[in-house]
């Protein structure tokens, strides 16, 4: 099978890059297959608060993106995100328009304009009841769909539902499974627990790419973030992911630091590379920005990629949109210039 | 590059900051620069081009000042000085407040002007240079408008001289004019010869406040323009931030002229790595410690001691994350390293790391820009303590480290060093970290976080450092001295006589070393009269080899620095309790050594000072400074060291308490150099400690000449501190001789002091007997 979760790469014919971090160690990219739960590495991890919130609010301060690269760069940025509808109302007509925009998610003249063509998002996200109109809509386009589940958003659902709700997600054409882990688990530093509800959830999932959702905001401390993060790395996520969206904090500049220093530790130690996904309160282009400086400064170039990085979002992308149109006309844009969701 | 390309490399492209604001702004000055005395620019004369070290070019030219341009500047502030300080605290602060909101009005144009001046990034002019200024002046508007209230017994110094260097141009003006003019001083600053341009703009800023004239005043050359400032006549005060080499000199010429000065000088910081730390983050720290300013930072953590077991994988972190760094174009907003300030420090820095041949090198993967001033981020780990580059500042963005095994010795790694300004530690260990933290010899330790600063805590070192703080509280008796007049001291001589003892048992009067009683070396006494000529008995005549016994003595009671306040108290009332059973005896003493009947006076004084310094002892508390992080800046209050004191003359007995009371009771060990004419009493009182449980070593008493033993007690490299109130001026002798390790002194200038009085204890006594050190410790979980 493809080395990438969402089949994006191949779609968008991006050369298979070579990795470009200095320092890491550079084996064959291939999908994570885990490793034993290695309780010493769990136990050595430190998070210092205070440090990593200073390096995250440094971070828009050293790094500056302009122009035709600030342009290249929400490009980018809009192929890595997860166009998502997650609400009691959705209805497959609401879902069809989500996807529609998914397939043209920046208006053909300002593509145009840029030079570019091709954009579509990461990919689409949805519960599970809308995964088949989803699947429908998308057809043919390559982009894939996610399905949120295992009890999403507090996953408290008895466990082998939440086992077979994969399963029928898996079986309705979702190519990408957003889990949410039991947050009892790493609250009360189970950690072999957490490791073997990720194997199962993993093992449920079959082809289908895991994201590991933390709800860090929900976990108390970036110490067990930071743990919780390997933990899942080790029980075989494909991704690890902040937040449902659900929580009152979602994803931060600080949490992301924590979380992708530990896909690079992880990284290091085995050669595989786990994925990264921030989900909520990312809504400004310019917040989009930071994350990718982040990335690029902290993981390296190859994470650039939808198949290593994804924004979960819903308001971002219309931002994005009338910042690109901005950079082709030179005048401030309106929201009502751009197709709604 | 299309923005289909740069959407295939996600490269960074450029990101510059216009510079059109503050080039039109040298423009209008038509790039030529003259003095700022007494409220106006002068002509612009022969002088010396300011070029931008990125790229070589000239900025603008300045003058050379001579002679004449520094008297007028000197006699400006002299002229200013009483008008300035009469407006009291709530005026300054107006003018001094309107500085502050004037630097943050004008901050882009101050920070691209720096920028280009100094070649640091413009990300750090920004948002670190620029508003730290703008604090300094906010936090001290607010010092003048309290001075009254708060510091009643203090006074204006008068005119300061104050001379700064490159690295921090626009900071170290902060840090040198705030605190001085919100006491109530007037000044003649002398900006770095590579960086005036942001002074020039600052006195145009004095301008639009409406500062009165003569407040400021801002002279521009090269060194020769400071050594004029440090020997002009009509200055009250040197503050002098720059080399350990140039502090040294500064100390040299103004020895003996009654000149204040405060010296912030080189170091060579100790960034230790326990094992437990959360090494990204100690990683990321290192960027702001070495990788900060081109590593031409005076506190820069350039010397790295990672804990042995994780080094290995610390390294590899490091080495990717300095690969990561992007050097360039200072004005990019995209760079973290800029250009080194100027050609000769690059060359400096480029002599220094090609002369060494140790350890393990490894420069950084970047690109190098083709012209301009660039050094690379540079690492060599596996250097020995005695590898050169681990003793000397390199003054660049070079960081050298080796490892440890334990906690103890990660501690006596970092103190093994001449310098004692800053020192970082990281641990998520918060036993471990408040243990080490006052054990590190430095006037700023960082935990779990490096190169913080702000107005509200106090700067400095000790050590060959320098001495003095800035910032906080106690930066303030920088710039103030004690009010009231004093008056000249003269000389007391002792008496001569050729009549026989009044008593036929002769006892030994020796030297007091160790906790034993010690004949003298060189094994000479002196006979001691009373006023009438009857021979009172013989003292013994120390050495500079009794001096050396002392101060090893001292050296060898370090413990009594870690003993408790309370222990220290209970011994200071022991002294006391056992002085007042013998209270007749000492009066009788005092009386026939002094010829006064004062002797009863002096014991019952003597006394009460004791109380009060065992009252002091555990009272002399710290501070817990409000600086805008989530966590604490501790002032704590350590004691100096060692502290070698030639005692007053004129009352023996007071005199010594007065001086011994403050060093013990805030627990430093002192060598007492006993009243030359009247030197009996001491042998007498040794008696008293070596009944009071004072440890041995803790105080140590010579009698003998002073002025033969000031240059080898104020020399000793081991001695931290020499104060003297003796009747013989020691002042010129003694700043003269503790230049060789920068170490504190206090000299009454032949000033007399009332022993009896208020004046004679105190908070001076004991601020003088105590390091502020400042221990940063964010927090958050």
């Amino acid at each position: 099978m493809s080395d990438s979760p969402s089949g994006t790469r191949d779609r968008q014919n991006l050369p298979a890059k070579k990795p470009v971090e200095t320092g890491l160690r550079q084996l064959e990219h291939g999908r994570n297959p885990g490793m034993a739960l290695d309780m010493d590495w769990v136990r050595r991890v430190q998070a210092n608060t205070s440090a990593i919130e200073r390096r995250a609010a440094s971070l828009p301060g050293r790094r500056s993106v302009k122009k035709d690269y600030q342009a290249a760069w929400l490009l980018k940025a809009v192929t890595c995100i997860d166009l998502t509808t997650l609400a009691g109302d959705d209805t497959a007509g609401r879902v069809e328009r989500l996807c529609a925009k998914a397939r043209q998610p920046v208006r053909a003249d300002i593509l145009d304009a840029l030079g570019v063509s091709g954009i579509t998002v990461g990919a689409v996200c949805v519960y599970h009841e809308m995964i088949a109109p989803a699947v429908k809509s998308l057809e043919g386009s390559g982009i894939p769909v996610a399905a949120v589940s295992t009890g999403f958003p507090a996953g408290l659902s008895p466990f082998n539902l939440r086992i077979a709700e994969i399963e029928e997600s898996v079986k309705a054409g979702a190519r990408e499974i957003d889990i949410v882990i039991s947050r009892r688990h790493v609250l009360t530093g189970n950690w072999q627990a957490l490791y073997d509800e990720m194997r199962a959830f993993r093992a449920a999932c079959g082809p289908a790419h895991v994201k590991a959702i933390l709800a860090t905001g929900e976990l108390g401390t970036l110490r067990n973030v930071a743990k919780a993060s390997l933990v899942c790395m080790m029980a075989g996520a494909d991704f690890i992911k902040t937040s449902t969206g659900k929580e009152s904090v979602n994803a931060t500049l600080p949490v992301s630091l924590v979380m992708i220093r530990a896909i690079r530790d992880y990284y290091q130690a085995t050669g595989y590379r786990v994925g990264y996904k921030p989900a909520g309160g990312i809504s400004k282009a310019k917040d989009a920005v930071t994350y990718l400086t982040l990335i690029k400064d902290e993981l390296g170039d190859r994470w650039l990629q939808p198949d290593l990085f994804r924004f979960g979002a819903s308001s971002l992308l219309g931002d994005i949109e009338r910042q690109l149109e901005h950079h082709v006309t030179g005048t401030y844009s309106a929201g009502y210039r751009h197709a709604m969701v | 590059m299309t923005v289909k390309d740069n959407f295939e490399t996600m490269a960074y492209g450029p990101a510059p900051e216009s510079n059109a604001e503050a080039l039109g702004w040298l423009a209008e000055r038509d790039g030529r620069f003259g003095y700022f005395v007494n409220g106006r620019f002068t002509e612009p004369s022969d002088g010396f081009e300011s070029r931008n070290p990125a790229n070589g070019e000239v900025l603008a030219r300045l003058s050379q000042a001579k002679q004449a341009d520094v008297d007028a500047a000197v006699d400006a502030a002299r002229r200013a000085q009483p008008g300035w300080q009469k407006l009291g605290g709530h005026g300054r602060a107006r003018y001094i407040y309107a500085l502050a909101r004037l630097l943050q009005k004008h901050s882009r144009l101050f920070a691209v002007l720096e920028t280009m001046d100094n070649g640091k990034p413009i990300r750090e002019s920004r948002d670190i240079d620029i508003p730290l200024a703008q604090r300094h002046f906010y936090y001290h508007a607010g010092m003048a408008q309290l001075m009254q209230a708060e510091l009643p017994d203090r006074v204006s110094l008068g005119v300061c001289g104050q001379i700064i260097p490159w690295n921090f141009p626009l900071l170290m003006l902060a840090w040198k004019i705030a605190p001085a003019i919100s006491m109530g001083n007037t000044v003649v600053l002398k900006p770095a010869e590579y960086t005036s341009l942001t002074a020039m703009l600052f006195a145009d800023i004095c301008r639009q406040a409406g500062l009165p004239k003569g407040v400021v005043n801002i002279v521009t050359g090269d060194g020769a323009v400071g050594e004029m400032i440090v020997n002009h006549p009509d200055i009250d005060k040197i503050a002098f931030t720059g080399s350990t080499e140039v502090g040294r000199k500064i100390r040299l010429a103004t020895a003996g002229s009654g000149k204040a000065l405060t010296l912030e000088l080189g170091g060579k910081s100790p960034y230790i790595v326990f094992e437990d730390a959360d090494l990204d983050s100690a990683v990321e720290g290192l960027v702001d410690a070495i990788w900060f300013n081109q590593g031409q930072v005076c506190c820069a953590g350039s010397r790295l001691l990672v804990q042995e077991g994780i080094a290995d994988a610390f390294y590899a972190k490091l080495r990717a994350r300095m690969d990561g760094l992007r050097l360039g174009d200072p004005l990019d907003k995209c760079i973290d390293i800029g250009a080194i300030v100027d050609p000769v420090q690059l060359k400096a820095i480029t002599d220094m790391v090609d002369g060494n041949n140790e350890g393990e090198i490894y420069r950084a993967q970047v690109e190098i820009p083709a012209r301009g001033c660039f050094y690379p981020p540079t690492l060599i780990t596996g250097l020995t303590p005695s590898a050169r580059l681990m003793q000397e500042e390199i003054f660049g963005p070079v960081l050298v480290g080796t490892t440890f095994r334990t906690p103890a010795e990660a501690v006596a790694l970092a103190n093994n060093t001449r310098y004692g300004l800053a020192a970082t530690l990281w641990s998520e260990n918060v036993n471990l970290a408040l243990d080490v933290a006052p054990k590190l010899v430095a006037g700023v330790v960082w935990v779990n976080g490096t190169n913080m600063f702000d107005a509200a805590a106090g700067f400095g070192g000790v050590r060959e450092s320098g001495f003095g703080r800035e910032g906080g509280w106690e930066g303030l008796s920088a710039y103030t001295k004690p009010a009231g007049k004093t008056k000249p001291l003269a000389k007391i001589k002792a008496f001569s006589g050729d009549k026989g003892p009044e008593d036929a048992l002769d006892r030994t009067a020796k030297l007091y070393i160790g906790g034993k009683q010690a004949r003298p070396d060189g094994g000479y006494s002196q006979a001691v009269h009373g006023k009438s000529g009857n021979l009172l008995g013989h003292a013994s005549l120390a050495n500079r080899k009794d001096i050396r016994n002392a101060v090893e003595a001292a050296q060898g009671a370090a413990g009594w620095s870690k003993t408790s306040g309370h222990l220290r108290a209970q011994i200071l009332y022991y002294i006391a309790e056992n002085l007042s059973a013998r209270d007749a005896e000492f009066a009788h003493r005092i009386d026939a050594l002094t010829g006064k009947r004062t002797g009863a006076k002096e014991v019952e004084a003597s006394v009460r000072r004791l109380f009060t310094y065992a009252a002091w002892a555990d009272k002399f508390d710290g501070q817990a400074h409000g600086v805008p992080i989530r966590g604490i800046a501790l002032a704590m209050r350590e004691p100096v060291g060692v502290i070698g004191a030639f005692c007053p003359d004129e009352a023996p007995l007071l005199g010594m308490v007065s001086v011994m009371g403050p060093a013990m009771a805030m627990g430093n060990r002192s060598v007492l150099v006993a009243s030359e004419p009247f030197p009996l009493v001491a042998a007498d009182f040794y008696q008293i400690l070596e009944t009071s449980d004072v440890p041995a070593g803790v105080v140590n008493i010579l009698t003998g000449n002073h002025a033969e033993l000031a240059p080898h007690l104020a020399g000793h490299l081991d001695v931290d501190a020499v104060w003297s109130f003796s009747s013989t001026d020691l002042a010129r002798t003694i700043e003269s001789a503790s230049a060789g390790n920068i170490k504190r002194t206090w000299v009454n200038n032949g000033q007399a002091r009332d022993w009896a009085g208020p004046d004679a204890e105190g908070r001076g006594f004991l601020e003088a007997a105590t390091e502020v050190k400042n221990i940063w410790v964010p927090y958050g979980e």
